[in-house]
C-alpha cells in the first residue's frame, strides 16, 4: 500500500526510474533470431558468439533466442547466418581451342567463423566482394587449360569441384565455408562466334535437307523400278504360254490403236492400199483355200 | 454511486464481458502462459478494491479519472493478449513460432495458441501453394534463351520450374533469397542437361525425359542447401532453332516434304504399272483360254473382227498390182471419185 502510495505521489519519479530500468533491460537483453549469429565485443575484442553456426545443429536446439549482455561495455555485431548468395555474371573466358566463352557463374557461400570473416573483412557483403575477383579467376584458370567441348561433357563436374576448392581455400581465410559453386551458363558471346556457330547449324541443316530430299528421289526409283520389274514378269508369266498367239494378238490390238478405231474420230486420215493377194482379200477374190 | 461506477465501466466495455469469458472458456492456454485467470482477477479485485477503500479520501473526480486509465490500459492489455495469442492457421499453411527470436516448433492448421507478442511470434507459411518460375529470357537483346547442346549446337529454350515449401522453418532460416537460388539451380541444371543431348533429341523426342532429370537434379541441389522446397516439376515450353536459323530448319522440314511426294509419286506409278500388268495379262490368259479351245477358228474371227474395223475407218484402195501402177494421193488433192475397183 504505502508503495503505491507512494508512486502515486510521486508519478514522475516512478516514471523516471522505470525508463531507466527498461533502458537497462533493454541494452542487457538481446533476441538473436535464427537467422543471425552474434559476434560480442567487450572494448573492441570479440569475447563470445551467440547462436554460432554449426553443421550439426537442428532448429530449435541452436542458440537463438534472449540473450543477455553487459549494458553499454559489450557491442554487437550482427552476421547472416543463412547462406549467401554470390553471382559472377558475365566471365570472358578462353578455352584451349580459343573458343571465347560467357560464363555466368553463381556461389553459395556461409558464414561459419564469424569472428574472423569480421576481423578480416567487416561484414558479409564486403566478404562477397573479396571473393567475386577470386571467383573470376579460379573459373579462368580451369576453364583456359581445357577444350570448349569440355564444357558440354560430364567433365563439367570436375571443374566445378576444382573451383570450388581453389576458392574454398581462399573463403577459409575469411571464415567463409563455399557451399557450392556452379556455372550456370556457358555461351557463346553475340557477335562474330554466335555468327559463326548459327552458320555452322545452317549449312549442316542445308546439308541435311539435300540428303533428305536425294534419299528420296532415290527410293521413289527403286520403287518405279520394281514396279516396272513386276510388271514384266506378269506378262512374262501370261504371254509366255504362247508367243505366237501373243504376237498375233497383240498386234491385233495395235491395229485397233493405231488406226483409231477406239475413238469416235480418227486421230490421223488414212488410205489403205489393199492387194488382192493380202489375205484379208482372199475371200473377197473368191479364191479357194 | 461510487461503487457502481466500475460496473458501469464493465458494462459499457462490452468486449471486457466477452473476453472474460473467453478468459474462462480458454483456460488451459492461459495456465500455459504462465499467468492463470486468478492472477487476473486478483488485480481486477485489488483494483476494484482500492478504489472502493480510497475513494473516501481523494477528489472523487480524479479517481474516477484514474480509474478510467486503469481499466483502459488493463483493457488494452487484455485485446493485445487475446490478438497476438491465438493464431488461426490455414489448411495449406504452416505457422513457425518464435520465441525471442528462437524457433520452437511449427504449428499445424486449426486454432492455436502462443504466447502474445512480443514474446511468441508466428510466421505462416503458405506450404501446398505451387509457385511458378518461368526461364524464358536470355541475357541478349533478341528476348532468346540460347542454350548450347551436347553437339555444339544452340537451341532456344523457354521452360517454367513449379516449386512449393517442403520445411518452413528451413525456408525461412537456411538461405538468404530462396526464390533466387530456386531459379539459379534449376537453370544451372537445365544447361547441364541439355549439354548432356544433341539438339534434335533436345527439340523433339527427349524432352519428356530431360524434364524429369532436371526436376530431380535441381532437387538434390537444393536438398544439399537444407532449402526446404520441393519441385514439383519443371516443363519445357519451348524448344527450338533460335530464329537466325531457323530458314534452314524449314528448309529440312520442306525436303522432308519433297522426298515424301517423290515416293508418294513412285508408289501411284508403281501401283498403275502393276494394275495394267495385272489387267492386260489377265485379259490375255482369258483369251487364250478361249483360243486354246477352237485355236484356227477364233485366231480368223479375231483377225477378221480387227480389220473390220480398222478398214471401215479408212480408206481403202484395192491394187492389182500386176496392172497398175500405185500411187499415194498426196494430202488435200481431191480424192478421185472412184478407183476402179474390179
Amino acid at each position: 500500500m504505502s508503495a503505491f502510495d507512494f508512486i502515486r505521489r510521486n508519478p514522475l519519479l516512478w516514471l523516471g526510474a522505470a525508463l531507466v530500468a527498461v533502458a537497462l533491460a533493454l541494452s542487457a537483453l538481446v533476441v538473436v533470431p535464427e537467422t543471425k549469429q552474434v559476434v560480442v565485443l567487450r572494448f573492441g575484442q570479440p569475447v563470445r558468439i551467440i547462436n554460432a553456426y554449426d553443421s550439426r545443429e537442428l532448429f530449435g536446439r541452436t542458440g537463438a533466442g534472449l540473450a543477455v549482455k553487459l549494458p553499454f561495455i559489450e557491442h554487437l555485431v550482427w552476421v547472416d547466418k543463412r547462406v549467401l548468395d554470390l553471382d559472377m555474371p558475365g566471365q570472358g573466358v578462353l578455352s584451349t581451342d580459343q573458343y571465347r566463352l560467357e560464363v555466368d557463374a553463381f556461389a553459395r557461400y556461409r558464414v561459419v567463423n564469424p569472428v574472423r570473416m569480421y576481423a578480416s573483412a567487416g561484414n558479409e557483403s564486403r566478404v562477397g566482394e573479396a571473393l567475386k575477383p577470386i571467383l573470376g579467376s579460379a573459373l579462368r584458370n580451369e576453364l583456359g587449360k581445357r577444350p570448349f567441348a569440355m564444357m558440354l561433357s560430364p567433365e563439367r563436374d570436375v571443374v566445378m569441384t576444382n573451383i570450388k576448392n581453389s576458392l574454398a581455400r581462399v573463403a577459409q581465410q575469411y571464415g567463409v565455408e563455399i557451399v557450392d559453386v556452379r556455372i550456370k551458363r556457358a555461351d557463346l558471346p553475340d557477335g562474330s562466334p554466335l555468327e559463326s556457330a548459327f552458320n555452322r547449324m545452317k549449312s549442316a541443316r542445308q546439308q541435311q535437307a539435300l540428303s533428305i530430299q536425294a534419299e528420296g528421289a532415290r527410293q521413289a526409283q527403286i520403287i518405279r523400278g520394281e514396279a516396272d520389274a513386276a510388271a514384266a514378269k506378269t506378262y512374262a508369266d501370261s504371254f509366255g504360254k504362247d508367243p505366237a498367239f501373243y504376237d498375233f494378238y497383240r498386234a491385233m490390238q495395235s491395229y485397233r490403236v493405231t488406226f483409231g478405231t477406239d475413238d469416235k474420230e480418227a486421230r490421223g486420215s488414212a488410205t489403205i492400199l489393199l492387194s488382192p493377194d493380202n489375205d484379208y482379200m482372199r475371200q473377197f477374190m473368191g479364191k479357194k483355200q | 454511486m461510487q461503487e457502481d461506477a466500475p460496473g458501469t465501466m464493465l458494462s459499457e466495455g462490452g468486449p471486457w464481458g466477452g473476453s472474460g469469458d473467453k478468459g474462462n472458456g480458454d483456460k488451459k492456454p492461459w495456465t500455459r502462459a504462465g499467468s492463470g485467470p486468478s492472477a487476473l482477477d486478483a488485480l481486477i479485485r485489488r483494483g476494484r478494491a482500492r478504489f472502493g477503500g480510497g475513494g473516501g479520501g481523494g477528489d472523487p473526480a480524479d479517481l474516477h479519472l484514474g480509474g478510467l486509465w486503469r481499466w483502459a490500459v488493463l483493457l488494452i492489455l487484455v485485446v493485445w493478449i487475446g490478438a497476438t495469442s491465438t493464431h488461426t492457421i490455414g489448411l495449406q499453411e504452416r505457422g513457425v513460432v518464435t520465441r525471442f527470436g528462437k524457433y520452437i516448433g511449427t504449428l499445424g492448421p486449426g486454432l492455436n495458441w502462443t504466447f502474445p507478442a512480443p514474446i511468441d511470434l508466428v510466421t505462416k507459411v503458405d506450404v501446398d501453394n505451387i509457385h511458378v518460375i518461368d526461364i524464358d529470357r536470355g541475357s541478349d537483346a533478341s528476348g532468346e534463351n540460347l542454350v548450347l547442346t551436347g553437339d555444339e549446337n544452340i537451341i532456344d529454350l523457354a521452360y517454367s520450374v513449379r516449386w512449393s515449401k517442403r520445411d518452413p522453418e528451413l525456408f525461412l532460416y537456411e538461405l538468404q533469397d530462396p526464390e533466387a537460388t530456386i531459379k539459379e539451380v534449376a537453370e544451372s541444371a537445365m544447361r547441364e542437361e541439355i549439354a548432356r543431348v544433341t539438339l534434335d533429341q533436345a527439340i523433339g523426342a527427349q524432352r519428356t525425359q530431360i524434364q524429369q532429370e532436371v526436376a530431380q537434379r535441381a532437387q538434390e541441389l537444393l536438398d544439399s542447401y537444407h532449402a526446404g522446397v520441393v519441385i514439383q516439376g519443371v516443363a519445357i515450353k519451348q524448344a527450338g532453332p533460335p530464329s537466325e536459323v531457323m530458314d534452314a530448319f524449314k528448309e529440312v522440314s520442306a525436303a522432308q516434304q519433297n522426298a515424301q511426294s517423290y515416293l508418294n509419286q513412285a508408289r501411284a506409278y508403281a501401283t498403275q504399272v502393276t494394275a495394267r500388268a495385272q489387267g492386260e495379262a489377265t485379259a490375255f490368259d482369258a483369251v487364250y483360254a478361249q483360243y486354246k479351245l477352237a485355236p484356227e477358228v477364233t485366231r480368223r474371227r479375231m483377225y477378221y473382227e480387227t480389220m473390220e474395223r480398222v478398214l471401215a475407218k479408212t480408206d481403202k484402195t484395192v491394187v492389182e498390182p500386176r496392172n497398175v501402177v500405185p500411187y499415194v494421193v498426196p494430202p488435200g488433192v481431191p480424192r478421185p471419185a472412184q478407183e476402179p475397183a474390179k
